[in-house]
């Protein structure tokens, strides 16, 4: 098995493995079999289109956390120029699972934070699988504070599988940093444009979620509690992930029908991670179409629409 | 079985029919430390123990009743009510879980809210019911604590919300989430006019609950040994493969940690708050 490609992509595999196969042949042999190539290529393009035409939630929330899907970090540097990043939260520590510092996006100053895993072994450990703890949303925060002084837009990104749950970040205060940062992002004065590039992990998620526009990939998910969490509890099994993931609608479609999220961003054909250049383009668009939006309005304007965006959430009969 | 029996309808019919009934709930067992307790006692010791002092989880009417003067009393948001938008199910639908929760607690749903006074102090007053689906935070919870916080700030009154809840309600999935930042929202709205927040946190208050306004309060207050955290114990466990320290979350344990502000016994909520939030609001000691 390939694992480049997930379990429901395996036909597409064994294309590819043929393809690779022909051109072998075809350089040892001097066969022109370029043609043959040629079809198979069109053939497993095709196949690729028919499979991601109809793709459901499970399946998409196996590429929101593919292990070569773009990370924030793979943004900073082809989205921004003249990134710096800053560390700490000037308390206690510098938590890796979130990055942030000053970037250029078009040359306009901006602030961008981001939740952070890591690629191989050693990485995904410093960077704790993205999962932050309290000091970093307090990093954020500080960020955040700091971007409202020099009036700088915040543009958050959001990959994480929640916030961890471990005894240290309890003792630290893992509920009051979340907390907090809500509080602060609800009334920042000045524009925050979230984006959701892969995985969306409920509370610590939302902890640099709360904008004025929230963008989601195409291939992301955002949800209340990871679709494993959800069947454990309410199907006392985990095995019901795939029907938790239906039943919570975590997709940047559904989400957006629901009026939760603003905009999906397309991702290149078999997810983000099949192209980075193409990728990045996308978010870049994306983003200045968002900057663009919110420029020019006054900040009471601003932070009346956000409010009112905030209490325009929930549905309920009265 | 006698002829005359077989005859008669299985309605009428009674099984053995010489067991004596005890009334119900007439006594109660400390789930502490299991002393049994007589119902009327117990009542009027705000369900508190009288033997070692643990905290009874109670209801948010119960609350309401032992923390507000009895008159005046206004309910907020009374009529607001929960809706099954998406459809929602797992292995009952959640429009099944809202009508038996409904039944269970004769409630709407998961907080209430009341416009009132404690010791003559104008407040408003929220308390979650745990026993509606674990006092989880759904689209009417969310919605609740927005008008409680924004009839105090047109009166210009403190706000006390009693927690005692699960975390978000997953059967309302992300909009469950972003009654997280609704909620906070709000909250800072109010911090900006200079209305007060007294939070209480009680036995449990975790996940969604505890990461937005329990965590908010410009006070904190915790009942005795009430279990409040982000992540809940067992997934903590899980997490690390190591058996957690004795008191952990707990209300003393978050004390220690600098937490929260204080510990208030049930039996001296009334005059602890009310004298706090006078100096607070501005106003003349409660007598």
């Amino acid at each position: 098995m390939d694992m480049n490609f997930l379990e429901f992509e395996q036909p597409i595999a064994d294309l590819q493995a043929k393809i690779r196969e022909l051109r072998y042949v075809g350089d040892d042999n001097e066969l022109n079999i370029s043609e043959e190539i040629a079809k198979l290529e069109a053939k497993s393009q095709s196949l690729t289109e028919s499979i991601f035409a109809k793709l459901d939630s499970w399946q998409i929330s196996q590429i929101a956390r593919h292990p070569m899907r773009p990370y924030a970090l793979d943004y900073f540097e082809r989205v921004f120029t003249d990134f710096d990043e800053l560390h700490g939260d000037r308390a206690y520590a510098d938590d890796a699972s979130i990055v942030g510092g000053v970037a250029r996006i078009d040359g306009r100053p901006v602030i961008v934070i981001g939740q952070q895993k890591g690629r191989d072994t050693k990485e995904k450990i410093k960077r704790n699988f993205g999962m932050p703890r309290p000091e970093g949303y307090r990093k954020a925060k500080r960020l955040m504070e700091m971007a409202e002084r020099f009036k700088l837009p915040v543009l958050t990104f959001i990959d994480t599988p929640g916030a961890y749950p471990g005894v240290g970040a309890e003792e630290r205060g893992q509920s009051e940093a979340i907390a907090r940062n809500l509080f602060v992002m609800s009334a920042l004065k000045t524009p925050i444009i979230c984006t959701v590039i892969g995985e969306g992990g409920s509370g610590g998620a939302l902890a640099i979620g709360v904008g004025d526009r929230v963008n989601m990939l195409q291939y992301s998910t955002y949800s209340v509690i990871s679709p494993e969490g959800c069947a454990s509890i309410l199907w006392k099994s985990a095995d019901k992930a795939q029907e938790a993931a239906e039943a919570m609608g975590i997709t940047a479609g559904r989400l957006k029908e629901l009026g939760l999220i603003d905009h999906i961003i397309d991702e290149p054909l078999g997810g983000a991670h099949r192209n980075y250049e193409i990728m990045a383009r996308n978010v870049k668009h994306a983003l200045l179409d968002s900057l663009e939006r919110l420029d020019g309005q006054t900040t009471d304007k601003l932070l009346d629409a956000r409010y009112a965006r905030l209490m325009g959430f929930g549905v309920f009969k009265e | 079985m006698s002829w005359f029996e077989k005859l008669m309808p299985s309605r009428i019919r009674t099984e053995g029919g010489s067991k004596r009934q005890v009334p119900e709930g007439l006594w109660s067992k400390c789930p502490s430390c299991s002393a049994v307790l007589y119902r009327v006692e117990l009542d009027r010791n705000l369900n508190v123990c009288p033997k070692c002092d643990h905290h009874l989880r109670i209801g948010a009417r119960t609350r309401l009743d032992s923390f507000l003067d009895p008159e005046p009393r206004i309910e907020i948001g009374a009529d607001i009510e929960p809706v099954d938008f998406l459809k929602f199910r797992d292995q009952k639908k959640y429009r099944d879980r809202i009508a038996a929760a409904q039944k269970t607690t004769n409630e709407k749903d998961a907080l209430v809210v009341m416009q009132g006074k404690v010791k003559g102090l104008d407040v408003v007053v929220a308390a979650f019911e745990f026993k509606y689906m674990g006092g989880s935070m759904g689209s009417v919870v969310g919605e609740r604590f927005v008008r409680a916080v924004n009839a105090a700030i047109e009166h210009n009154i403190p706000m006390i919300c009693f927690s005692a809840s699960g975390g978000a309600r997953m059967q309302e999935a992300l909009t469950s989430l972003m009654q997280m930042s609704k909620t906070s929202a709000a909250l800072a709205r109010m911090a900006r006019r200079g209305v007060p927040f007294v939070s209480v946190v009680t036995d449990p208050t975790m996940g969604g609950v505890s990461a937005s306004f329990a965590m908010l309060g410009d006070v904190i207050v915790g009942e005795p040994n009430a279990l409040v955290g982000f992540a809940g114990p067992r997934v903590i466990e899980q997490t690390v493969r190591e058996t957690l320290p004795e008191g952990f979350q707990r209300s003393e344990f978050l004390l220690e940690k600098g937490a929260i502000d204080m510990i208030v016994d049930r039996r001296e909520m009334r005059d602890r708050l009310s004298s706090l939030m006078a100096i607070l609001a501005h106003k003349p000691s409660p007598a």
